[in-house]
This record gives structure tokens, sequence and C-alpha cells, in this order.
């Protein structure tokens, strides 16, 4: 169907509801990459007046993606719970907007429409909204999930500990491990991007997080970032598989790229629910999304990349995750060009992700081939803490010097919490404080001397 | 002013465990002004790399010294700023370098050597010669045949399905400067994928990243190239359903608790 919207003598026509949805997106270098941006700044918001007449309820009509050639597609419409879209089911994508800053949407009632918001309305909605709107709503969105502790409690924030090494070397590995404890990261996940997929270096990293979780009974879980059909072969060898990790994207094909389908994810969140090893529940899958990812693997079927982001989401919303992250500004400056472009799609994606019902954290992050620095990360981290953010990474010094890029840091995460006051997950919270590492108010004790802990953990890479 | 908590051991002895910036104490929750400002010159000296062009003089010549002949190519990006935004160029041939790689198409090979510049010429530079010095030697062994390397500037990854299609090789193997970090300016990727031609995905490829000084050795490296070559060829498909089984773990094993 063609969507039309005339401003002064100009007509401005949209060929479908793809072209409509990619126009009305704000300008982003991967739309232009992929020839299905607008071409002008007026014909983008045209665009997004037209978006805002249009009935939520097309998108359960019109597939942006044939439910024929697309296995996300039909999980997507398949899985569309009608009763909790019911209270928005009369709305256009503006009226819903505005419904969404009314005081009318409570948390509660956010809650329950979740499972009703397809990622296709959560991308419509959002292209309309500016910064402040995606912070507001998305900062009365409550997930809360559990696995060893409680992630996503009103007035907290996780950090995932991020101890990447460039050759897997398990004693360097536990050194920034050890240094990140010792600025409270870690209630998230601990969690290692290794570099190796050799079943054995995988299996000898979990053990090392696993070792050190269980020694010091600290509640949190671990996870080492390999592909879904590793940890499925890891756990048929008996290794500590907590999390279940995997990068996802909105398409099939783009899954494909991956290596990996929906029935596969299923193999893998059935291998790791059969570990029974949650204490407080059973939220395990861990997955990272990105705009641009789609593109990159030619499989976006000439759908923007943010709504194929959100897509992503409905992908992940199918496994109950224990965490879901945005590696926002990873992908490069051909996708997310400068600081302006990746801190309004970091804000998106927190919004959609949240929206839908997600615990969605964000890696914060940049490239060196990207025009950003480290005032932009300072600025979405403030912006995204503000909104509400699950979680965000803690790399030492915010130099992953495994991957290549620059993520949050422990100090970062230090900063955060002390300007807006947020708290750890709980039984993380008191852990730290039953090992003298932080104080009653949740700031870390001054460092004269080491602390016991941290003396007792480098002992472990004497 | 700052008053940084300068922490001593046990910090000192786990900083020379990992290039990671561990240990670094703090001003307030911040960081000290002097982390602050060699965390800037860092991303300054990677920013700078990212926009090295690669010295193809220097390394065809240290090619040649381990015996083999190249070929240098251009990518259809006509300079960094269209290879950042635009990566649909960087993964296809230019017109003049295609009936150059055409050119000397014989009767086919095992292995197309693929070099290209990536986000890191300065990687290139650094690693490119080491790695050949130990995997040449286990090529040998294998008996496989190679291309002449074929020297790619403004390259990325999938640039080498083209070639390795139009070299008639049964697989290709593909060097690149990855992009670079704060802490290594100079790492070194190598890609491989069996029956390359254009439209395979990274699915469909395995690698093997991070081959620089503070990471992966030259010599692992290689090791571990010709342990999934060897495997590829033999099974006939590479990526994620090629697992790496080789025992070239080298990772030091922590003490015993």
């Amino acid at each position: 169907m063609v969507y039309r919207h005339i401003i002064g003598s100009r007509s401005y026509v949209f060929e479908d509801l793809r072209d409509l949805m990619a126009k009305a997106t704000p300008l982003r270098s991967g739309d232009q990459l992929a020839g299905l941006a607008a071409a002008s700044a007026e014909e983008s918001v045209a665009a997004r007046m037209a978006l805002a007449d249009l009935p939520l309820k097309t998108f359960l009509d019109e597939a942006l993606i044939p439910y024929e050639a697309d296995e996300v597609t039909r999980l997507i419409m398949d899985s569309h719970d009608a009763a909790a879209f019911a209270p928005i089911a009369s709305l256009t994508v503006g009226g819903f907007r505005d419904w969404l800053l009314s005081d009318e949407a409570t948390s509660a009632t956010l809650t329950r429409i979740a499972p009703g918001i397809t990622p296709e309305m959560a991308a419509a909605v959002s292209k309309i909204m500016r910064l402040q709107d995606l912070i507001a709503v998305a900062r009365k969105c409550r997930v809360v999930t559990r696995f060893r502790n409680t992630i996503g409690l009103p007035g907290t924030m996780a950090v995932r500990l991020q101890p990447n090494h460039p050759a897997d070397d398990q004693r360097g590995i536990a050194a920034s491990l050890i240094d990140g404890l010792s600025y409270g990261c870690g209630d998230a996940v601990i969690g290692i991007n290794p570099v190796s997929d050799n079943l054995g270096v995988l299996t000898d990293l979990l053990k090392l997080i696993d070792e050190v979780i269980q020694r010091y009974a600290i509640p949190t879980q671990g996870c080492v970032l390999t592909h879904v059909t590793s940890s499925i072969e890891l756990i048929g060898r008996g290794a500590p598989v907590d999390l279940v990790f995997q990068s996802v994207a909105g398409t099939e094909a783009a899954n494909r790229s991956f290596g990996i389908d929906l029935a596969v994810l299923r193999e893998g969140h059935e291998a790791g629910l059969s570990q029974k090893r949650g204490t407080i529940g059973q939220n395990l899958m861990y997955f990272e999304t990105g705009q641009g990812s789609a593109l990159s693997a030619e499989a976006h079927h000439g759908v923007d990349q943010q709504t194929l982001e959100a897509r992503a989401y409905a992908v992940c919303r199918a496994f109950d995750p224990l965490l879901v992250n945005t590696v926002v500004g990873f992908i490069g400056p051909e996708y997310l060009y400068d600081g302006k472009q990746i801190t309004r799609a970091g804000l998106e994606d927190h919004f959609c992700g949240k929206l839908m019902g997600l615990p969605l954290g964000c890696d914060v992050c940049y490239t060196n081939h990207a025009e950003a620095d480290q005032d932009d990360m300072d600025g979405l981290l403030t912006l995204l803490a503000a909104a509400g953010v699950t979680y965000i990474m803690g790399v030492p010094g915010a130099d992953d010097v495994m991957l290549n890029y620059q993520s949050t840091s422990f100090h970062d995460q230090l900063y955060i919490r002390d300007l807006l006051g947020l708290k750890r997950a709980p039984e993380f919270e008191r852990w730290l404080q039953e090992q003298g590492l932080t104080g009653t108010d949740g700031r870390l004790l001054s460092q004269a001397g080491a602390p016991r802990l941290v003396s007792s953990l480098a002992e472990l890479v004497a | 002013m700052s008053a940084p908590d300068t922490r001593s051991e046990p910090w000192g002895r786990l900083s020379a465990l990992t290039p990671a910036r561990i240990g670094l104490g703090r001003a307030g929750s911040g960081l000290g002004t002097h982390e602050t400002l060699r965390f800037a010159l860092a991303h300054a000296q990677a920013r700078d790399a990212v926009h090295a062009a690669l010295d193809e003089d220097r390394l065809a010549a240290e090619l040649g010294t381990l015996g083999l002949d190249s070929l240098r190519v251009a990518s259809r990006a006509a300079g960094r700023a269209s290879y950042l935004l635009r990566p649909d160029l960087g993964r296809s041939l230019d017109a003049a370098s295609r009936t150059a790689v055409e050119a000397r198409v014989k009767a086919g090979c095992d292995i197309a050597l693929v070099i290209a510049d990536g986000l890191s010429a300065s990687a290139v530079t650094a690693q490119t010669e080491a790695f050949l010095a130990s995997f040449l030697p286990l090529s040998k062994q294998h008996g496989w045949s190679l291309s002449p390397a074929v020297i790619v500037s403004q390259g990325r990854v999938a640039i080498g399905d083209e070639i390795g299609a139009l070299l008639g090789a049964r697989l290709t193997l593909l060097l690149i400067g990855e992009r670079p970090g704060l802490s290594s300016p100079d790492s070194l990727g190598l890609y491989i994928t069996h029956a390359p031609r254009p439209g395979r995905n990274d699915g469909e490829r395995n690698c093997v990243s991070n081959i620089h000084g503070a990471g992966l050795s030259p010599a692992e490296a290689a090791a571990r190239a010709a342990w999934l070559i060897e495997a590829s060829l033999s099974r006939g498909l590479s990526g994620v359903a090629l697992k790496d089984e080789s025992a070239s773990s080298t990772s030091p094993r922590l003490a015993a608790p």
C-alpha cells in the first residue's frame, strides 16, 4: 500500500510501509548506505507526520518482511498477544506516543501491554519521539529478571564485568576480574569474550569464572560469550555453563549469517535450563544485538536498521533472557557515523527493548574509526542511566584490549552511581558489604590497604 | 586537586599479567589526571593509525624474501573516507584489479593468499612477515599449493571471496588489519573461507584474531590456521560447523587453589 503526506504544495509518496518507516527514521549512515534514507530533511518529517497518523493495527495486517519468507516475522505475528494489545488497539502511532507520555501509562500498565507490542510498533513510535520522550517512557518500564540475583529493580543498575584478554590468558583475565570486583562490578554477569573458539580454551575460561564465583560465594553468574552451538557442545561435555550467549538479529537471513535460527536458540535455551544452575530464577539467555547487523550481512530486506534492531528483540523475547544488550557503537561509522547518531540509537534501542518487556542494557561504546570520543560516551551513559538502563559494561579503563573498542569503565559506573544514587542488584550489594569493599551506602570504602577479598583473590594468580 | 588512590600491591603484580588498564586508582570516583590524559593520547594515536596507508613496496619486498610472488590490487573504495562509509565498495575489486587477477589464473590452487590493509595498515606491516615465516613451512608440509600473494588496498574481509573464486582456489586465507584498539593499534586477523565465492557470509568463515605483540603470537596463529585449513579442506566446509579443536592452547593455567 502507498502512503502520502502533503506539505504545502508538495506531495510526498512512500511506496510501502517499509519505505515510510525508513524515511521517517532520524538520519543515520547505515540507512544511507542501504539507500533507504529520506532524500531531504523535509521528506523525513513528512514521513514522520504520515507515520503518526497510521493506526497501530496496520502493523498486524501489513508485514514489513513477508510472513512466508522470514521466521522472525512468523514469530512476531504468531506470538502476538491480542488481549494485551486491546487497550491500545484503537490508537494511531502518534496517539500511542501521547498515551505513553501520559500518567495513564503507569509501570503496571506498561508491563501488561508489553506482549501486545510488536517490534514494528515500538520502532514506529520511537521514530516520532525525541530523546526526552525515549528517556521518560523507558524509565517507567519495569523489567526484573533473576538467575542468582535480582536484576532490574527500581533504583538499581547492574554492571557486566568484562575482563577480556587478547590471548585468553587465564591469569590476565583473573587480574582484570579482581580489579573489577574491587570496584563493585559484576552483578549483571562476569562475562568474557573469548578470542578462541577452541572448546578446550572455552572450558578453561568457564571453570575459571565458576571457581571464583563458587569459592567466594558471589551472588552472580558467569558467561563465556561464544556461539550458542559451542555452548550446547560445552554443556554436553559437562562444562559449567551458567548463561547461554548469542548475538541475534532481526531477520532470518541475518541470523543465518550468524549461524543460527530459532530452533538452535531453543536448543541452547533448553540445554541451559537442563543445568538448573540458577538459584533464585531461571532467566539464563544472554543476547547481544546492534543496529546495522542485518545490513552488514546483506539481509535487511529493504527495512531500516532501527526497525530491524527492534525485531531482534522479538527473537530475544521468545527465550526469557536474563540480559539483553545493544552494542550500540561497536559496528562502526558506516552504520552510526558519530556521537550524535550513536547517542540517539542507544536511547531508541533501550526504549524499544524496555517497551517490549526486555531487560535491556547497553554497551555504551565506540570504535576508533568512528567520529566519537569519551565525551560522547559520558553523555550517552548519563542519559541511559536517567532512562533506567538495566545494565552497562565494566571494562578496565574503558579500553577493551581484546575487542579493540572503548566501552564504559569501572570508574564510569562509580560516577553514575554517585550522580544518580543507583544501587547494585541487592544480593550483590550485600555481598560487597560483607566483603568490606563497600559501606552501608554502597560506596566503595577507602582502599588504603587491599581488602581481604582482593588479597585472597590475588593469590589465585600468584 | 585530585588525590589518586595509588594502589600498590597486589596491583603492580596483577598489572604485569595483562595489557588491560587495571590498578589505575581513582580521583574521587573518577580517573586521575595522568590516566585521563594517557587515554586521550592512545585514542589520538589509534585515530591516526586508521588513516595511515599501507607501505606496499615494503610488504612486497618482504614477501619476495619469503619466496612469494605478489600482485597488487585495489577495491572499489577510492580512498579512506569512502572505505569507512561504504563497506560494500571495500568488498569487491575495481575493474582493473579484476582483470589483473584474472590474468594470473593458472590451473587453480589449494589456497588463495590475500593480504588486505583493512582498518590498520600498521598491523599488516608489523605481523605479516612473521606469520608467513611460520605458516609457509606448515603449508609446505601439508603439500598445499598457494596462489601469488594478492595485496589489497582499501580491502574488507569479503573481497577474499571474489579473489579466491577468480583464482579457482579451494579456500581463501585472508590476512587483514583489525580495527585498531587503544592498546593494540597493530592487531592482525585472519579469515579462512572454504569454496570462496561472492555472497559467502561470516558464518561460513573461521577467524583467528588478535595476532600481535600482547595477543596471539604469529607462530601460534600459524599453527591454528594450518589446523583449520587442514580440517576445512578435508571436511569440505568452513565456518560455525567447523570448531577449532586444535590442541594448541597456550593459555597459562592458574595456580591450583
